[in-house]
């Protein structure tokens, strides 16, 4: 038998259910390998407590045949989702030493459908990055290496990189994500694993440190759609703590995958083939279109003529948002406090939150102060926001000729840890392919397709209209029935 | 348009972050860098375009007027840097 720690959530389960294993059995398995790769620093916190009780539950259900969704699949939860009693930081020293007194409503629906906690996954700070170098604690290292011997240490993709790296080295089966431009599906395409954001309002997004809320998503990342189905089942839901939640039914996503897509057009943007893309994602996206043709899809090139400007839109409005959402951090509440000798409540303020934000997210907060201040707000704000309603328009029409569409997750492979760091703009620039349908609002995911000619893996997405999670899954599954990827990194840590 | 190193000055003062002269020196080339990316917006004609408010159609919901949460006032203080008699306590404001 594989060992149990290359076991995915359905996997898990069923074996759980016909006794082939028990879950404490799974738990402690997962639990020893996420204890011993502290070199990926992939946990912020380890709850192993959490799992095993979990597993013990699951045992227990097994016994009164009472099994949940996800009984006995031990997980990794991203550490922007508030966990009672266990730190929670968003990966930034503002928040040392805060201990939520509450449950985030994703996380509480997972423990509702079963699954257990591994511990608290590493991620940018604040979610803001794209290479989990922002992280107050320290980079995430990706397991894969470059086939050219040279060992260089690669970026998990941000901002859900400390997920996507614990999830390809299979320190845990499944992880929560939350994604704003990207922060999902980029990391999942540069570590060969899947992963979906839903359409805004799916997941609730109370007790999860706010980004920018217009854009913030909670998803699923696993290696397999089918486990990304199970899994964004129990996290979504009508949430009347969250009013932008959508108080729609959670459909049985997993129970109706079908990866056969007949009658389903797909559409190719042509902005998409942008400048500079390497020819074998080129190559990959062909290739995805012919996987797709194969399951029965129809295939038509579409315009979403305002594609170029989605990423100067998402980087006026994600920071104005982000300006306000992080203007709580004040040293009065919770987290850190900086109180120099003799300093007044204003002092204090300006010093909490000088020692306590890192680099990237002061250039954010810096950018949305600007451009929300008198003077600017029409020509910089209000703009953004009507150029974003143009990109809605895009994605509307295109839906008039086309069921989904297909493109590539990410403009390039994952690049080595330091490379793009000295130049914030061409850091944001990896997130060209995945901000368009996060402006919009729209379900999307990466599911692997291939390795590059370093060995590393590239995604395809996958975006579909919106509460067509179902669609997005189907045309999923599709291709990873086709592509067959079973590359996994060799073990050095 | 770009920023100089007194505007940067005035934005990390609206923003509430202490900044040196030097951070603000290092940062004023990084925002002009974004910035100036970022202009490229104004040539998009969005003359009868009105600015979106919400990506999915949603209504905001009403609920009940009644007391759903409270008496938690321990646990709203539990991670506060500094509490006392059941109050967040902050610097002397008023002399």
């Amino acid at each position: 038998m594989a060992e149990l720690t290359d076991l995915g959530i359905a996997a898990i389960r069923d074996g759980v259910r016909d006794g082939e294993f028990s879950a404490r059995e799974v738990a402690q398995a997962f639990i020893d390998r996420v204890a011993a790769a502290k070199a990926l620093n992939a946990f912020l916190v380890e709850t192993p407590d959490h799992a095993l009780k979990a597993a013990d539950a699951a045992d227990a259900a097994r016994a009164s045949g009472d099994l949940k969704p996800m009984s006995g699949v031990p997980i990794g939860m991203k550490d922007l989702f508030c966990t009672e009693g266990v730190p929670t930081t968003a990966a930034s020293g503002i928040l040392a030493g805060f201990t939520p007194t509450y449950e985030s409503t994703v996380s509480a629906n997972l423990w509702a459908a079963g699954a257990g906690m591994l511990g608290k996954l590493n991620l940018d700070q604040f979610a803001m990055g794209s290479s989990n170098e922002t992280s107050a604690f320290g980079n995430v290292i990706s397991p894969w290496r470059r086939n050219d011997g040279g060992n260089a240490a690669l970026a998990p993709g941000g901002s859900s990189g400390g997920s996507s790296s614990a999830i390809s080295a299979r320190l845990c089966p499944a992880a929560t994500g939350t994604d704003t431009g990207g922060s999902i599906r980029q990391p999942a395409a540069f570590v060969g694993i899947s992963g979906i954001k839903p359409t805004y309002g799916r997941c609730s997004r109370w007790g999860v440190v706010a980004f920018a809320s217009s854009l913030d998503q909670a998803g699923a990342m696993a290696h397999d759609v089918t486990d990304c189905a199970i899994m964004l089942g129990a996290m979504a839901g009508f949430d009347p703590k969250d009013s932008t939640s959508l108080d729609l039914p959670v459909p049985d996503w997993a129970g109706s995958l079908s990866g056969s897509l007949k009658g389903k057009t797909v559409g190719i943007p042509k902005e998409y083939r942008v400048d500079g893309m390497p020819a074998e994602i080129e190559m990959l996206w062909e290739q995805g279109i012919a996987w797709l043709k194969d399951a029965g899809a129809e295939v038509v090139e579409v315009s979403l003529p305002h594609t170029r400007y989605a990423l100067p839109a998402y980087y006026i409005i994600a920071p104005a948002e982000a300006s306000s959402n992080l203007a709580r951090y004040d040293g009065v509440r919770y987290g850190l406090r900086d109180l120099p000798d003799g300093a007044g409540l204003q002092d204090m303020y300006a010093a909490t939150r000088a020692a306590g934000f890192g680099p990237e997210v002061k250039r954010r907060i810096m950018i949305g102060t600007y451009v929300l201040s008198a003077g600017f707000y029409d020509a910089y704000y209000n703009q953004a926001q009507k150029v974003r309603a143009l990109i809605a328009r895009d994605f509307e029409a295109a839906w008039e000729r086309c069921d989904l569409l297909l493109t590539p997750t990410a403009p390039s492979a994952a690049f080595a840890l330091g490379e793009k760091q000295a130049d914030p703009l061409a850091m944001y620039l990896n997130d060209v392919f995945t901000v368009p349908a996060s402006l919009a609002g729209l379900p999307a995911m990466s599911v692997p397709g291939g390795l590059d000619a370093q060995g590393l893996p590239l995604g395809l997405q996958i975006i579909g209209k919106p509460l067509d999670e179902q669609g997005v899954l189907d045309a999923g599954l599709a291709i990873e029935q086709r592509a067959g990827f079973s590359a996994r990194p060799e073990q050095w840590w | 348009m770009s920023v100089d190193i007194p505007t940067v000055k005035k934005i990390a003062s609206l923003a509430r972050i202490a900044m040196t002269d030097q951070e603000a020196e290092a940062l004023a080339p990084e925002l002009n860098n974004i910035l100036g990316w970022i202009e490229q917006l104004g040539e998009v004609d969005t003359a009868n375009v009105e600015p979106m408010t919400a990506v999915i159609p949603n209504h905001l919901r009403l609920r009940e007027d009644i007391v759903t949460d409270g008496n938690v006032r321990d646990r709203v203080l539990a991670n506060a840097p500094q509490a006392e008699h059941g109050f967040f306590a902050v610097p002397k404001v008023i002399e």
